[in-house]
């Protein structure tokens, strides 16, 4: 009787440990610094309230310059494993003052992706980036919805409303599931969610914050709608000759459910997706450390590249996130600052965000603010 | 679709509870130590799912 009770401790012991493991990777709290431009912060449920109370609630952030312009949306943590994504994000909103038009920011779109690393992906379950003052925590996250939350998945994903077949997992894909319906799952719900945030906002112009691997060849681009196809050609000349290289492509007319072509399609808005380099996703990655998500190096990808299987140059340097952050905040200056030329009735002029030479040089880590320094009504948590 | 997911959801739990109880019935009634490690081990990843922390 005693050796069994003994077991049965150690089995609690092993439970414990890994559930509270498990338990800290879902609920890991992440401050934000609000900057003063930012005017409100409301929750998604506002716009529709089939997601309240549920893991997709999340904080949407407005800065309302007050002045005329035009409404621009910029999405982060689409895919959450996908970190520049949603650092850029954040950037913006503990940085950026607009001075005309309004700027609405989210930066945990799929927030129960968030709380989960990929299953038998031995993924650590958050990173960390050194500030001036510390170092601020992040959960990791993972490319599709938290299982605990939606679950479970079909033998095939049949898109709404296109009825075009997707990858059985790509149900739970933020975007798989644009422009989403009220009585689908989780997934779909939030998706709808920003549909509605989308058109009762007016907003005009909206951004898909993404990374990608190497061995993908929608990289280091710009994807865009037929309705942005000026805008983000325009973004692309001059970023890569101005800054760093960025390509350009048509968002392709019959594959559905992602951004770039659902929210173009069912909204006023022009819909651009960006794509910085990660190598961390790629299949042929060594060691799946913070230190290479953070780093962007890997030896084996390295080669990869000599044996000219990748999409994107990659050397010893790797792709830091410091440089994958920098790229998705002058894309957006860049298109920001093009709307206005395009668009000069619909001004979008935002002062406070570094570009990319500057994050660069300084770190992500400089634009990010210290919680315990800020009046309380000032910080939020993701 | 969303009311079968639910349906399938709750069976499953209810699968997950049976099974775990079958296990921990098996852990009491065994006399082998081997068994008995093996049955915690390979408990606890039910009882994660059970407790919705994984």
């Amino acid at each position: 009787m005693i050796r069994k009770l003994v077991i049965a401790a150690l089995g609690l012991v092993l439970l414990a440990a890994s559930g509270w493991s498990f338990h800290r990777s879902r609920t890991l709290p992440e401050a934000v610094v609000l900057s003063p431009g930012v005017t409100e912060v409301k929750l998604l449920s506002e716009w529709f309230d089939g997601v309240r109370g549920t893991a997709n609630d999340c904080n949407v952030y407005i800065l309302d310059s007050g002045v005329p312009g035009a409404t621009v949306f910029v999405m982060g943590g689409t895919h959450p494993e996908e970190p520049a994504s949603r650092l850029a994000a954040w950037l913006l909103v503990e940085n950026a003052v607009m001075e005309s038009g309004r700027l609405i920011v989210v930066l945990s779109a799929n927030r129960s992706a968030s709380t989960v690393t990929r299953v038998g992906g031995a993924y650590p379950p958050d990173f960390a980036i050194p500030t001036e003052w510390g170092e601020q925590t992040f959960r990791l996250g993972d490319r599709w919805s938290n299982p605990l939350d939606q679950w479970p998945d079909p033998e095939v994903y049949i898109h709404y409303p296109s009825r075009q077949y997707l990858a059985w997992m790509d149900i739970r894909n933020l975007n798989r599931a644009w422009p989403g319906r009220p009585d689908g799952t989780l997934t779909e719900r939030t998706t709808y969610a920003f549909m509605e945030l989308i058109r009762n906002e007016g907003v005009d112009l909206f951004i898909d914050l993404h990374e990608a691997e190497l061995q993908y060849p929608v990289i280091s681009t710009i994807v865009a709608h037929q309705s942005g196809e000026e805008l983000a050609t325009y973004v692309s000349m001059m970023l890569s000759d101005m800054e760093f290289n960025m390509g350009m492509e048509y968002s392709p007319l019959n594959l559905h459910g992602l951004s770039h072509r659902e929210v173009g399609d069912f909204s006023d808005a022009v819909s651009l997706l960006f794509e910085a380099p990660e190598p961390f996703l790629d299949a042929t990655r060594g060691r799946t450390t913070r230190e290479q998500l953070l780093t962007g190096k890997d030896e084996f990808v390295v080669r990869a590249g000599q044996a000219g299987l990748l999409f994107e140059k990659i050397d010893e340097n790797g792709w830091p996130i410091d440089v994958r952050v920098g790229r998705h905040v002058s894309a957006i200056l860049q298109t920001l600052e093009a709307w206005t030329e395009l668009n000069p009735e619909l001004p979008l002029l935002i002062t406070g965000v570094p570009r990319y030479d500057e994050v660069v040089e300084r770190g992500l880590g400089h634009w990010l603010h210290d919680p315990s320094a800020a009046p309380p009504e000032k910080v939020k948590i993701e | 679709m969303v009311l079968l997911q639910t349906l399938v959801t709750l069976l499953y739990y209810a699968m997950v509870a049976g099974v775990a109880g079958i296990m921990i019935w098996n852990l009491v009634r065994s006399r082998d130590w081997k068994e008995e490690v093996l049955y915690v081990i390979v408990l606890v990843p039910f009882l994660l799912r059970l407790f919705r922390l994984k």
